[in-house]
């Protein structure tokens, strides 16, 4: 039998492969058959394999960092209401609120259970950012919970198969876009039905009766790998703070991160306290993206799963803005929320400064857009519509390249064509390039914003729910970088009318809604920048020559 | 009777194949890339010569080359300008905003095929509907064209948003510059990429851009190099797409010819299909750098639409440039005889997409490699004999490549050298069934009563693993498989597609703009193939690409080739549901259907294959020897017979497990396969029904 014990050591890695595989399958299905242009479009999505006391195997690379903990930690909320032993084939649950689930009514998470020979073997779970779940929409102006949308708790969709038409009747009067928020629904079981099916046909190949023993190895060896690499990190206590825009008051964001024998902790302590509107984050997307932040400076190759995630500790005081308590509005608590891995590389620059990055335009700059009836009454001048698009300005200097202009970072969304952004809505953008002169100097330079200027068909009146910051709070540079460009939110006016960088607010008529998105911050002193770079920026029309003289001490 | 000539030009080497009658000849040279023709123009005379053909037997020369991707891929275009809406200079370079890896800080993203300084702007702007919202300034046209001049342009494209709807500006645009600038190559977003997103649309029209002027001067070349030589025939091109099509199209879209080498391959499969009555196929193309694998139903590989060109993160999604051409769908990866084995921090074994190359090679080659490579791994698992690689043209040497398994593998694992390489060789199998399995998952297909055609060096070695790994009981290797994308120029039609978007919804179908675009669609698909074989037979095939109105990807569906009739439209409406539930199980009620665009495809009839004849059982030779063999399944040692193929008759029968060896290759036969070898001379692998 010991001979065969190398083999069995090598199908065990095969079997994990295959688990990766089945999770990132589960995910492409998702993005294929969904509705929601911010899951088919964006990937605002996530999917993962967990065993019977919701332990998360495996979770899809495809996807974004704010699913990541958050997730995982919501198959254990679904077990606590209905027991594995009480799950059915056939079985299909769905939830959407914010503590239970992702951190905000928009999330829908599905958990399916994978049944073998009647018995059931492992749990699929998935999650989407749907596009509208009624209330007051996307947008940072509820007051609670409550008003942010229709709350879903933990209830079957599906039973043994069938359709819970109570639950879809319920789903379908309070959403603005019923048909997709159905079809969406139907796409989150349908995957996980396609994850499910792989399971179990890999457990036939290899004659596994369960998936614990699988389990078993792969915690071993990703919490020893894990392990490893905070063994890498001097040891020691760095704290870090910043300052974000907020709603009605700026938000400080304060952590004390200590880098311990088999553990990162990290302590918000010193964190402003709630706000009274949509911009607080309910604790598990804390754990998500600050353990991203972490976790992509640390241990950026190891594959996230429940043992990986788990030396990773976050200490959230009561009352801060980063745990926020139901009924606490949460619809946009990426705008906060989005800031953390800025905080934890604050704190790991004092450990390992050749491996963080400068701060970044972080959170999405994404214009929630409304029109028609809904903001212009009976005076309309075109059709209803809902529209969002994914936007970012520029990330973070890094060590040894220039940060990337207007790209997503930390979030992992995609943003959706033009074009195919005016076809499902009366919008015209007319401008959406690079912004000169935004990325932060550097050695390395930051990333650079972008300018948008958005419209109604015919200039007509609409409106924005406007979700933006680092407007008073520019990304910062490190080691002698430069700032980059705070962003600016206006009107395309001749006085350049200033807008609120959060809320609805109305766009008259003949007028445009003007965005300046934030560029990276830069690293390093810009004067020992390579000339020949800042040369093919000023050729580019990147940096303007009089920055390049100032800035760089460019001789041309 | 007159003769016909492949020639597909790889990155090492050019492959030949010559037909004439029943008879075949195929050889290989040395790829010259500073002047590829040259290669080319050795090769047919050497070819013509082991034939005993004069150039004039050669009634027509089929071609295929790598150099358009090369060009992209080492950044060797012309200095390229594009032309854009003004607020729209920078689509080439925002992408889709992302990142395609989530986890590397260090990403680098592809950068645009056009710099900052070289993307000029006009005023102009379409809506959705293609009615003007501001005309197009002609004097700022003409004074970015006086700016290109003193930039040194040497080719334009030209690409405004919602141009695919309309494409009055960039006709106009066009006009503009050739009268200004006559002999200047320009090339239209609304002609090279009719399709709606802008940033796969101007992507991909300005590769066609960059590569045009190398294109077109190389096809001049080597038209005028092969008359010289005598061959006064037509020469085609292939394209990507799998048809054929002529100088004067390739020299105008060229962006078409990038993947023709690999479709090459897939048409062999398909015609390998279609000889022996084998309508569901798994092509598995597996060489020194990747694997290709690519499904095949019905005799036809399957076709899509986007492909990614030059990634800059190895063969991850996302990470190249996006074309938007007809082109044939397959799934590409790391993993081939010369990928690298290391242990990562996980402790698991990892393969590829590191290749080894040719030089220094696999550690077994013994010129200085010293990481192990899955042909190191092969070769520790007593798969080849050393001193009679490729017929003996190479020898390979056993105590290199042990002790670069032990070293980067074995000794990280607590596992012997040998067990080290058992292990490698298991995980670029799972590697290579994964891959094929998320493409028949993307596809909506599966495996059952799915053969496998493996070829390429590597594919009749790992074929009959990779088929238990994801349910095939039947793997074939056909002969010629060193040349199989040549031998496959000499199967396609010719043929050219057309895909146009035209927004549909069946609620409120318009039947008659709907047969109106078909029909022009039609006419100028047909007026290509035309004029590449006149009055020769065609077949169309029509194609919607539809979806529920509110989703983001869409299935192709078939459309009768005639006019559409109100029934027809219902009918099309029920045969998407059937489609949607062949993929995602099970249909979404109460939702309309829109249609994103349409495609039409005319090609030449292809001559109807002859199915392969049964033979009589033949006596099985002896074998030549037999070598110790480590089975990956069990991780047992035994002896494998190894017989020539060459001395198996058709008929002949041999029981696995054991090895069927030629120069090119030797084909694995498996524990519980069986090997015959078909009328055709191809080995047909079978596996008994499971114990």
């Amino acid at each position: 039998m010991t001979a065969h014990d190398p083999l069995l050591a090598i199908q065990r890695q095969i079997q994990w492969n295959r688990l990766i595989a089945v999770v990132e399958e589960q995910a492409q299905t998702m993005i294929r058959t969904a509705f929601s242009t911010t899951v088919r479009e964006a990937g605002d999505l996530s999917a993962g394999v967990f065993d019977l006391q919701g332990r998360m195997l495996a979770q899809a690379v495809t996807g974004t960092p704010g699913h990541v903990n958050s997730m995982m930690e919501s198959v254990g909320h679904f077990l606590a209401k209905f027991p594995a032993n009480t799950m059915k084939p056939g079985d299909h649950y769905i939830t959407n609120d914010p503590w239970l689930g992702t951190g905000h009514l928009h999330d829908l998470t599905v958990v399916t259970p994978a049944f073998r020979n009647g018995a059931i073997v492992g749990l699929f779970a998935n999650t989407a950012h749907i596009i509208d779940i009624g209330g007051l929409g996307m947008g940072p102006e509820g007051r609670s919970v409550f008003e942010e949308g229709l709350y879903i708790p933990i209830v079957k969709c599906f039973d043994q198969g069938v359709p819970n038409e109570t639950f879809f009747d319920f789903l379908r009067v309070g959403s603005r876009t019923p048909v997709e928020l159905e079809g969406d629904v139907y796409s989150l079981c349908a995957c996980n039905d396609a994850g499910a099916k792989r399971l179990v046909e890999m457990m036939d190949e290899f004659a596994m009766d369960s998936i614990d023993d699988l389990a078993g190895y792969i915690f071993e060896s990703s919490l020893a790998a894990t392990l490893a690499e905070i063994a890498l990190i001097p040891g020691g206590t760095y704290s870090a703070f910043m300052r974000s825009d907020g709603y009605e008051a700026p938000v400080t964001l304060r952590a004390s991160m200590s880098i311990l024998d088999g553990a990162i902790e990290v302590d918000f302590t010193g964190t402003s306290g709630l706000s009274q509107r949509g911009i607080n984050v309910p604790p598990a997307y804390c754990r998500a993206y600050s353990c991203f932040g972490i976790k992509v400076v640390v241990a950026p190759e190891i594959p996230n799963n429940w043992a990986s995630l788990a030396p990773f500790r976050m200490v959230i005081p009561e009352g801060c803005i980063l745990n926020a308590p139901r009924p606490y509005p949460v619809s946009v608590r990426h705008v906060v929320g989005q800031l953390l891995p800025d905080l934890m590389m604050g704190c790991l620059h004092q450990a390992v400064p050749d491996r963080v990055v400068a701060e970044g335009s972080s959170c999405l700059w994404n214009p929630p857009l409304r029109g028609g009836a809904q903001v212009s009454g009976q005076g309309a001048e075109v059709a209803d519509f809902e529209v969002i698009t994914f936007n970012s300005g520029g990330t973070g200097a890094r060590p040894g390249k220039d940060g990337l202009d207007g790209t997503a970072f930390p979030s992992g969304v995609r943003t959706m064509p033009v074009e195919a952004t005016e076809n499902v809505a009366p919008v015209i953008f007319w401008k959406k390039e690079l912004r000169p002169d935004s990325a932060g100097a550097g050695r390395t330079r930051g990333g650079f914003g972008q300018i948008m200027e958005i419209g109604a068909k015919g200039d007509a009146e609409f409106a924005v729910n406007a979700i933006f910051d680092r407007v008073a709070n520019a990304p910062k540079g490190r080691e002698g970088g430069g700032d980059g460009a705070a962003g600016w939110v206006g009107l395309n006016d001749a006085n350049g009318t200033v807008l609120r960088t959060k809320g609805f607010q109305v766009i008259p008529k003949g007028r445009r809604l003007l965005l300046k998105l934030p560029g990276g911050g830069g690293m390093g002193d810009p004067a020992t920048r390579n000339p020949a770079l800042v040369e093919r920026d000023v050729a580019d029309g990147l940096v303007s020559a009089e920055a390049a003289r100032r800035v760089y001490g460019a001789s041309k | 009777m007159s003769a016909r000539l492949a020639v597909d030009i790889g990155g090492t080497f050019t492959d030949f194949a010559l037909e004439r009658g029943g008879r075949r000849w195929t050889s290989k040279t040395l790829t010259t890339p500073h002047a590829p023709e040259e290669g080319v123009l050795i090769g047919t005379r050497q070819i013509l010569a082991s034939a005993g053909m004069a150039p004039s037997d050669i009634a027509l020369v089929i071609h295929g080359t790598t150099l358009a991707t090369n060009a992209l891929i080492e950044r060797k275009g012309a200095r390229t300008a594009l032309l854009t809406t003004e607020g729209f200079r920078d689509v080439i370079a925002l992408a889709n905003e992302a990142r395609y890896d989530q986890y590397d800080l260090n990403i680098d993203l592809p950068q645009p095929l056009v710099p900052r300084r070289w993307r000029l702007t006009v005023p102009e702007r379409l809506d959705n509907e293609g009615k003007v919202l501001l005309p197009l300034d002609e004097n700022a046209v003409r004074a970015q064209l006086e700016v290109m001049r003193g930039e040194g342009i040497e080719a334009l494209a030209i690409g405004f948003l919602h141009s695919f709807v309309n494409p009055v500006h960039e006709q106009r645009a066009a006009a503009i510059a050739r009268e200004e600038w006559p002999g200047l190559p320009i090339s239209l977003s609304a002609e090279v990429s009719p399709e709606m997103r802008e940033w796969e649309r101007f992507s991909t029209t300005v590769a066609n851009a960059y590569v045009q002027p190398m294109m077109a001067r190389y096809l001049h070349r080597l038209e005028t190099g092969l008359r010289e030589a005598g061959l006064a025939c037509p020469l085609f091109l292939m394209l990507s797409g799998g048809g054929l099509t002529t100088i004067g199209t390739a020299a105008r879209f060229p962006i078409r010819l990038v993947e023709s080498g690999p479709a090459g391959g897939a048409i062999f499969s398909a015609h390998v299909a279609k000889e022996r009555g084998l309508e569901k196929v798994l092509s598995f193309d597996m060489g020194g750098t990747t694997a290709k694998v690519c499904l095949i139903d019905n005799y036809a590989p399957q076709s899509s639409r986007t492909f990614e060109v030059a990634r800059v993160g190895r063969f991850k999604r996302g990470s190249g440039l996006p074309l938007r051409i007809p082109v044939i769908e397959m799934v590409e990866i790391g993993a081939g005889g010369g990928s690298i084995a290391q242990v990562d921090g996980l402790k698991r074994i990892t393969v590829g997409p590191e290749s080894a190359g040719a030089d220094p090679g696999p550690a077994c080659y013994g010129r200085g490699g010293t990481k192990p490579a899955v042909t190191d791994a092969n070769l520790a698992l007593g798969r080849y004999e050393p001193d009679l690689f490729a017929g003996g043209a190479m020898k390979l040497h056993v105590t290199p490549a042990l002790a670069a398994l032990g070293a980067h593998v074995g000794e990280k694992l607590g596992l012997s050298p040998e067990m080290a390489g058992l292990g490698v060789v298991e995980i670029v199998d799972e590697n290579m069934a994964n891959a094929a399995r998320v493409h028949a998952i993307e596809s909506g297909k599966g495996f059952t009563g799915r053969s496998i055609i493996a070829f390429g060096g590597g594919g009749p070695v790992h074929g009959y693993r990779v088929a238990e790994k994801i349910g095939v009981t039947r793997v074939l290797v056909p002969s010629g498989a060193g040349v199989g994308s040549a031998i496959g120029f000499l199967r396609a039609p010719v043929a050219y597609e057309v895909v146009k978007s035209l927004y549909q919804r069946f609620a409120t179908f318009d039947v008659a703009a709907v047969n109106g675009l078909l029909a022009a669609m039609s006419k100028e698909a047909a007026g290509v193939v035309e004029h590449g074989a006149p009055g020769a037979p065609v077949r169309e095939n029509r194609i919607a690409y539809m979806r529920y109105v509110g989703q983001g990807h869409e299935i192709a569906v078939g459309l009768p080739s005639r006019a559409l009739t109100a029934v027809d439209v219902a009918a099309i409406r029920v045969a998407y549901d059937a489609e949607y539930t062949r993929f995602y199980d099970r249909p979404v009620p109460g939702s309309d259907v829109e249609i994103l665009s349409f495609a039409v495809t005319v090609a030449t009839e292809v001559p109807d294959v002859q199915a392969a004849a049964d033979v009589a059982d033949a006596a099985a030779p002896a074998p030549t020897r037999v070598q110790q063999v480590r089975d990956t399944r069990t991780g047992e040692v035994a002896p494998w017979s190894v017989y020539d193929r060459g001395a198996m008759m058709p008929g002949a029968r041999v029981a696995g497990p054991c090895i069927v060896a030629e120069d090119e290759t030797s084909t694995l036969v498996g524990p519980g396969w069986s090997c015959r070898v078909d009328g055709l001379g191809y080995l047909e692998l079978e596996r008994a029904a499971q114990s």
